[in-house]
Parts: structure tokens; C-alpha cells; sequence
């Protein structure tokens, strides 16, 4: 199991600079830094000088280099925009994304999991159908729309909760159902699915035949089994709300990471940019990686690959 | 009222295929007795693995179960509501599958399914559940039964699975056991061991067993009474000497020819095949199943085909029979 963990972080620090060096070479690739930081109306000189000041005119290969050695020690530099160092500002917006995802997630699967096991067990009962419906409008809507239309109904007219912000807890439940709506689709069309594969499997007729009740064969038998793939489904899942809570924040006026992003894209606050790329991809391989070491812990024969 | 441990009368397994039915087990009758191994004979898709699935209360959700009667141990199961079923089942009556590489949860140690069986019937302590586990490992047959508890199915051969679903089969000390071609999946030589093992313990323990298999061989070996199904029907049924001495129905005698006797078929003979297939078993079957891929077939086999019995305690289902 600890060489399996080691084996599997070795492959994530690697994954992590390669998009690093990606993000890094793209940028450059996007046109001349200098002359976008400097703005439209700068001379040439002021070129150069920002040019100079911002270490620009070095080779490409010191410059990542010089970039990848503060950045292993956390310092990403100072932001061009809000002059403050970037680490700080990521991490006054990190925690808003990370508790928006997490509670997203979270309810995405106390929703999909359960409504998936039940569609499965009753399949094609009336509550199969209803979890499919719930399953294609939920691909089907765009989430800032469901998200406004959450605000209008519940903000608006029965004013029950907060339109934005997040001073308080009640700030986060519309943006939590709407980010996490947009993940139980697949989560509980995916749990359905494995549900049904196990169900029919030769190891549930021989707890069927030993004589357990019902329940000891779904949550201990079945579930276990199926809910592997959607440990991986989830951790993507979750990268992806995390990524793409951008919208989201934007519709509740939430100031996260998201937000953090697309201020920097609209201001050419180039390490900003940068130092997103590498969090939230290290975000993303973390959650990977977890997801392979709970799928380990779950399902023996995986430790041994 | 008889005293037979498991009576089966009139047992109909009907399986819905949209427009038309699969009539897969189509009234057969059998008992099992107290100790006694009986083995269910006949080719792929006569309906031998449904009618154990029938008894044990396991068919596949669409497929139907109809019986006369169908007794376990002073127990009607026909009109026994799922609970109690389920009482039953790895209780009193256990079971053990064909497949043994897919039988065990992938997701659990032997030991965790080998006491979960004991646990849910009776009221042990985890260590006692434990202990005996260890006992039935060691009793088929597994060595360092105490560290294989902590082993996962995949970590095992399909031999040694095969002791472990026996093992589990045998946790509640079960008086009868359905076998359903336990050795069919395994190698050659472990089949001789596996086979061997079933009769051994089911004379320790005094258990009833119902064997099925496909192979007359297994039959002449282990069992002491043999039904020999074809098309979802029992056409002869008797005790193995007998009936092996003295075939009645023209499809045990093909069944018979079809396999190689040591000392008796030379090198180079062919060995026996019965020509024909299988009628289909969507609609009403008039008469003998058999009869159109019998050479002594005539035109009273269309009609109804009564028991007739013979001597020693055989019984066969042909109009020729004499």
C-alpha cells in the first residue's frame, strides 16, 4: 500500500510540472508579455523598462527556472495588479472555492448516490423515471441559469435566502445546490449503473444464498462494489466544480478563486494566472490521487496493480 | 404424509421471453432423503441449474416458480413468505455455485464472508464465528487455515475458492446442500479432489446433498440416487448401480454410450453421440420430449408418457420401457 501511495505521488509531482510547464510556455507564446503589461500607449523605452524590471529580457529557461524555484517554496511573486504578494491573495480567496466545491460535492452525492441505489433496486418503478428525468434536466441546464432562477425564486420573491455574498452560511446553500446540481447526473447515473452490474453478479447470489437480509447485501455486498467508479467520477467531478465555479461565483457575487481567475485574465496579472494554473492543477492531482488511494483501500485486487 | 427431507412435486420454472414462454422446468418430481446424495443429471439447458435455484428460492427476478408441493424439512417453501426463506437458506439449506472465481465478494477477506454466513444465522461471538471458520478451512482441506481469513478471494486459486464456498456452505451445519456443478469450472485434477471432498464430508456430517452435473461420470462416482433430466423433464430416475446397469430409457442409454469406459473402450473406438438437438421449450410439448431424436421412437410417443416402475426402485418415463 505505501509503495502504491509513492508510486502514484512520484507520477502526480511529475504531472504537476508538466502543466506548470505548459501553462508557463503558453503564455509566452501569447505575445510579448512586456508590451501588454506596459499597455497600448507605451514607448518603446517603457517597453524595455518593464521589460527589465519584471526580469522579461532574461532566456525563457531561467526565467521558468527562476519561477519553478520560488514557486516550490510557495512565493509566486507579487501580483501586478493588486501589488500584494499572490500567495496571499490565493489564499484569502482559496477557502470560499474550496468550501463551495466541497459543500457542492458533498451534495451532489447525498443526492445522486442514494437516488441512483434506489433506481437501480426498483428499476424502472416510477422513482427510476423520476431520477432520470431529475438526471436529464439537470444536463440539460446551464448553471448560471439555474442559478438565477434559484435566486429569483427563493431570493426574490420568498426572499428566504441571501442573493449573494458570502458573510453568511445562508450565502453558501443557492450556490451549493446550483454547483452541485450540476454533478449529480452523472454521479448517480453512474451509481445506477454499477448497482445494476453488481447486482447481478455471481458473489450477490451467494450472499442472497447464505440467507443475509436485503440490507446487509445492498450496503455491505453491492454498494462497496459499485461505488468504486464513482469515487473516480466524484474526484474529476469535483475538479471540475472547482475549475468551474467561476461561473458560479460570478452569478453570487462570491469571491473565490474563480473570480480571482478572471480578474487576472481581464488584467494580464500574468503570475497570478500562473500561480491559479498550478494550485487548482494540484488540486485536481490531489484529488486523483486520493480517489485512487480510497478506490485501495476499497477494492483489495487495485493495491496490487 | 412421508418423511422424505426435501419433497418436490410438480415443479414448473417458466421463464417470460416477450411474446412467448420459456417452459425451462417442466413438472418434475423428486425427493431427497435424510443423508442421501442425489444427483441431477442431463446436457447444458435441460433445466437442472433452475431447478436448483427453484428450490433454494434464488431464480433470476422474471423467471416463475409454480410447484405442487415443495417440502424442506416439514416446511411448505411454495407459500413461505421471503423472510423465512431467507431464514432457511445458508442455514439449513446451503448452496454452492459453478463459478468459483466470481462466486466470493472481490471486496472482502474469506474470513469476513466465512463468518458473516454463522453470524447471520446464529447467535455467536465474533471469536467463536472465527474458530469455526478455521475448523471447516482445515476440514476441506486448506492448509494455514488461520491465515487465509485474512486472504482476499483473488489472492486464491479456483481449486482453493472452491473449498472456500464449501467451507461457507458447511459454516451452519446445514442438513441439505444443492450443489450445481461445483466441478465444472475447475482443472481435471482438482475436480477428482473437489468431488471426493463433497462425498466425504456429506458422509461426516450426515448431510442430504443434491448434486448437478452434466457428467455421467461424476454421477457413477459420488452418488447414491440419480434423476436424469432431459428437456426439462425426468425421464428415468433410480439408484446409480441399477440404473447404471440397466438403462431403461433410450436417452440415459445414449447418455451411457457417450462416455469412455476404462478397460472397456479401446484406443481408437468412437466413443457414442446422440444425434439431433434439443426441442424448443417455448411451446406445449405433446408426448416425449426425446422422441424425435430416438431410434426407437413410435407413433405412441406422441401420446401421454406414464411412469412406469421398475425394479430395485427405478422408475423411467418411455413408452417402449418394457
Amino acid at each position: 500500500m505505501l509503495r502504491f501511495a509513492l508510486r502514484r505521488l512520484g507520477v502526480a509531482i511529475a504531472v504537476a510540472f508538466t502543466v506548470s510547464l505548459a501553462c508557463f510556455l503558453l503564455l509566452h507564446l501569447s505575445g510579448d508579455l512586456a508590451t501588454s503589461i506596459a499597455g497600448p500607449e507605451a514607448t518603446a523605452a517603457q517597453i524595455e523598462a518593464v521589460r527589465k524590471q519584471y526580469g522579461l529580457d532574461r532566456p525563457l529557461v531561467t526565467q521558468f527556472a527562476d519561477w519553478l524555484w520560488h514557486a516550490v517554496q510557495l512565493d509566486f511573486g507579487r501580483s501586478y495588479y493588486f501589488q500584494d504578494r499572490v500567495i496571499d491573495l490565493i489564499a484569502s480567496r482559496l477557502p470560499v472555492t474550496m468550501i463551495l466545491g466541497g459543500l457542492a460535492l458533498a451534495f451532489a452525492l447525498i443526492v445522486a448516490i442514494p437516488l441512483g441505489v434506489i433506481a437501480a433496486i426498483k428499476r424502472d418503478s416510477w422513482i427510476d423515471r423520476l431520477a432520470l428525468v431529475i438526471a436529464v434536466l439537470g444536463q440539460a441546464m446551464p448553471s448560471f441559469w439555474f442559478g438565477l432562477t434559484l435566486i429569483i425564486v427563493f431570493s426574490v420573491q420568498l426572499r428566504w435566502l441571501p442573493a449573494s455574498g458570502a458573510d453568511s452560511w445562508q450565502g453558501f446553500i443557492l450556490p451549493v445546490v446550483a454547483l452541485g446540481y450540476y454533478a449529480t447526473p452523472a454521479i448517480m447515473r453512474l451509481t445506477r449503473t454499477g448497482m445494476l452490474d453488481v447486482l447481478g453478479s455471481d458473489y450477490i447470489r451467494t450472499a442472497r444464498a447464505k440467507g443475509l437480509r436485503t440490507g446487509t447485501i445492498m450496503f455491505k455486498h453491492a454498494l462497496r462494489n459499485a461505488i468504486i467508479p464513482v469515487i473516480a467520477l466524484a474526484a474529476v467531478q469535483l475538479g471540475f466544480m472547482l475549475g468551474g465555479s467561476l461561473v458560479i461565483e460570478a452569478v453570487f457575487s462570491l469571491h473565490g478563486l474563480g473570480y480571482l481567475a478572471w480578474e487576472a485574465i481581464a488584467r494580464n496579472d500574468y503570475p497570478v494566472m500562473q500561480a491559479i494554473v498550478l494550485i487548482l492543477a494540484s488540486i485536481y492531482i490531489l484529488l486523483t490521487l486520493g480517489a485512487d488511494l480510497l478506490n485501495a483501500a476499497i477494492d483489495p485486487r487495485i493495491r496490487v496493480r | 404424509m412421508t418423511d422424505h427431507l426435501l419433497e418436490v412435486r410438480d415443479l414448473h420454472v417458466d421463464i417470460p421471453l416477450g411474446h412467448s414462454t420459456l417452459h425451462a422446468v417442466r413438472g418434475i418430481d423428486f425427493h431427497v432423503d435424510r443423508g442421501e446424495l442425489v444427483c441431477l443429471v442431463g446436457e447444458s439447458g435441460c433445466g437442472k441449474s433452475l431447478t436448483s435455484l427453484a428450490l433454494m428460492g434464488l431464480l433470476p427476478s422474471r423467471a416463475r416458480r409454480r410447484a405442487a408441493a415443495l417440502r424442506f424439512a416439514g416446511a411448505e417453501l411454495t407459500t413461505l413468505p421471503e423472510r423465512r426463506m431467507a431464514d432457511l437458506r445458508g442455514n439449513r439449506m446451503a448452496m454452492i455455485f459453478q463459478e468459483p472465481m466470481t462466486s466470493l465478494n472481490p471486496a472482502y477477506t474469506i474470513g469476513n464472508q466465512l463468518t458473516e454466513a454463522l453470524s447471520r444465522h446464529r447467535k455467536v461471538t465474533a471469536a467463536q464465528a472465527r474458530d469455526r471458520a478455521v475448523h471447516l478451512l482445515e476440514r476441506v482441506g486448506i492448509t494455514a487455515a488461520a491465515s487465509r481469513l485474512g486472504q482476499y478471494p483473488h489472492q486464491l486459486s479456483g481449486g482453493l475458492r472452491q473449498r472456500v464456498m464449501i467451507a461457507m456452505a458447511l459454516m451452519c451445519g446445514p442438513e441439505l446442500i444443492i450443489a450445481d456443478e461445483p466441478t465444472t469450472a475447475l482443472d481435471v485434477t482438482i475436480q477428482a479432489q473437489i468431488l471426493h471432498l463433497l462425498r466425504e464430508l456429506q458422509q461426516e456430517f450426515g448431510m442430504a446433498v443434491v448434486l448437478i452435473t452434466h457428467d455421467l461420470g461424476v454421477v457413477a462416482r459420488v452418488a447414491d440416487r440419480v434423476a436424469v433430466m432431459y428437456a426439462g423433464e425426468i425421464v428415468e430416475t433410480g439408484p446409480v448401480a441399477s440404473l447404471f446397469a440397466a438403462p431403461s430409457h433410450p436417452y440415459t442409454r445414449g447418455l451411457l454410450a457417450c462416455i469412455p469406459v476404462p478397460g472397456r473402450t479401446r484406443p481408437g473406438e468412437m466413443l457414442g453421440s446422440i444425434p439431433g438437438i434439443v426441442p424448443s421449450l417455448t411451446g406445449r410439448l405433446e408426448g416425449c420430449a426425446f422422441r424425435n431424436r430416438c431410434g426407437e421412437a413410435r407413433d405412441a410417443c406422441a401420446g401421454p408418457v406414464p411412469w412406469r416402475q421398475g425394479l430395485a426402485g427405478q422408475a423411467v418415463r418411455c413408452v417402449g420401457a418394457a
